[in-house]
């Protein structure tokens, strides 16, 4: 059994404790907002939150979950209380086809947190996830959207 | 009469001038030569270990340089910002634009322990290893700048191993010490996947590295 805390909720699991966290994350516990996309931590598609970092849950044991605190883009924000980023995000209009969407949002969200002004060269630093459609250019008008509103904000 | 006996002495006295000569040479000569002797004797008991020991360390040496150069440890030992991956001719940048960062961790957001965890994982194939004190703390970082050692001569990889402002502190033994317990060395030998381990085993490294130690620990000068 492993113990953990997910969007603010304690849960336990009963799956072998080398299977990836995002296989646990959408198959035991139906989250399905977190992404499969290349299942070797290149496209960042399953990036969840682990206490103050983020990690590609696709290469995370859930063994190593135990007693740690997870986010994942469920635990974010919903329809009625967005999360800043994902505002954001919809401002900008930022999503294609929408897949790799949470895994860049979780990313966002954590730079945001630790740099709240990043320039473009932090933010090519720091988010490295893929998308198949090209939307780059718009996650980096959200992300600088993101960030103005979090200082008027403050 | 007095010309007679003044031959006589002269031939009586010629042989014993002579003998008393030779016996003095000879015995000069002697003393010289079995000085000589011994003093070389000392040189050659003295130097000569020397020598072999430099040249057998400087031997074991380009045996150590084999391993550091391996794509298991070198690709994590860039002399610039860019972690590497694949083996041999294969090696390139890390992909997806991995750095270094400011502590050898990699960039905000994009750290090092984002996806290398403390183990290998077989599923997805991304290596991880533990900190030496816990087994579930990732330990995968970049060795620091100043342990670079590509594009480097062996002089040069030398000076830098045995540079205690730039290796960390470490003396000759340290560095054995580091080799044989450092998770991330170890990892070299057991590094998951279809990745090439080091190609001789880990206690024959250490072998070799505990006799280059015991040798003296040379690198070559140029």
């Amino acid at each position: 059994m492993i113990q953990f805390n997910l969007n603010g909720k304690e849960v336990e699991v009963k799956d072998d404790p080398n299977t990836p966290l995002l296989w646990v994350l959408r198959d035991s516990l139906g989250l399905k907002g977190t992404k499969f996309g290349c299942g070797k931590a290149l496209c960042g598609a399953c990036t969840v939150h682990l206490a103050d970092t983020t990690v590609r849950s696709c290469s995370f044991p859930v063994r190593y979950a135990e007693g740690k605190s997870i986010t994942t883009i469920e635990g974010l924000g919903d329809a009625e209380r967005l999360h800043i980023v994902q505002a954001a995000w919809i401002e900008e209009q930022v999503p294609q086809c929408g897949y790799c969407q949470p895994g860049f949002v979780m990313a966002a969200v954590k730079l945001l947190e630790r740099n709240p002004d990043p320039t473009e060269e932090d933010i090519n630093n720091a988010i490295t996830n893929l998308c198949r459609c090209g939307t780059y250019s718009r996650i980096k008008k959200a992300i600088h959207t993101a960030a103005r509103n979090i200082k008027a904000q403050n | 009469m007095k010309k007679k006996a003044a031959s006589m002495l002269f031939k009586k006295k010629w042989p014993q001038g002579i003998l008393v000569l030779v016996v003095l040479l000879f015995t000069s000569a002697s003393a010289f030569t079995i000085k000589g002797l011994t003093s070389v004797s000392k040189e050659y008991r003295t130097i000569t270990p020397v020598q072999e020991n430099e040249q057998r360390s400087l031997k074991l040496f380009r045996e150590v340089t084999k391993v550091l150069r391996h794509a298991r440890c070198i690709n994590c030992h860039p002399s610039d910002n860019f972690p590497r991956q694949g083996d041999g001719d294969e090696t390139h940048r890390h992909l997806m634009n991995v750095q270094r960062g400011p502590e050898d961790r990699g960039m905000l957001g994009m750290q090092c322990t984002n996806c290398h965890q403390s183990s290998n994982n077989e599923a997805s194939g991304v290596p991880g290893a533990p900190e030496p004190d816990n087994p579930d703390l990732s330990r995968w970082h970049l060795a620091p700048l100043s342990m670079g050692w590509m594009g480097l001569t062996d002089a040069e990889l030398g000076a830098r191993l045995l540079d205690k402002e730039q290796n960390g502190g470490m003396n000759p033994e340290d560095l054995v010490e580091h080799m044989k317990d450092d998770p991330l060395v170890l990892w070299g030998w057991n590094p998951g996947s279809d990745r090439e381990p080091i190609p001789i085993s880990h206690d024959d490294f250490i072998k070799i590295l505990e006799e280059w130690v015991a040798t003296g620990a040379h690198v070559p000068e140029q």
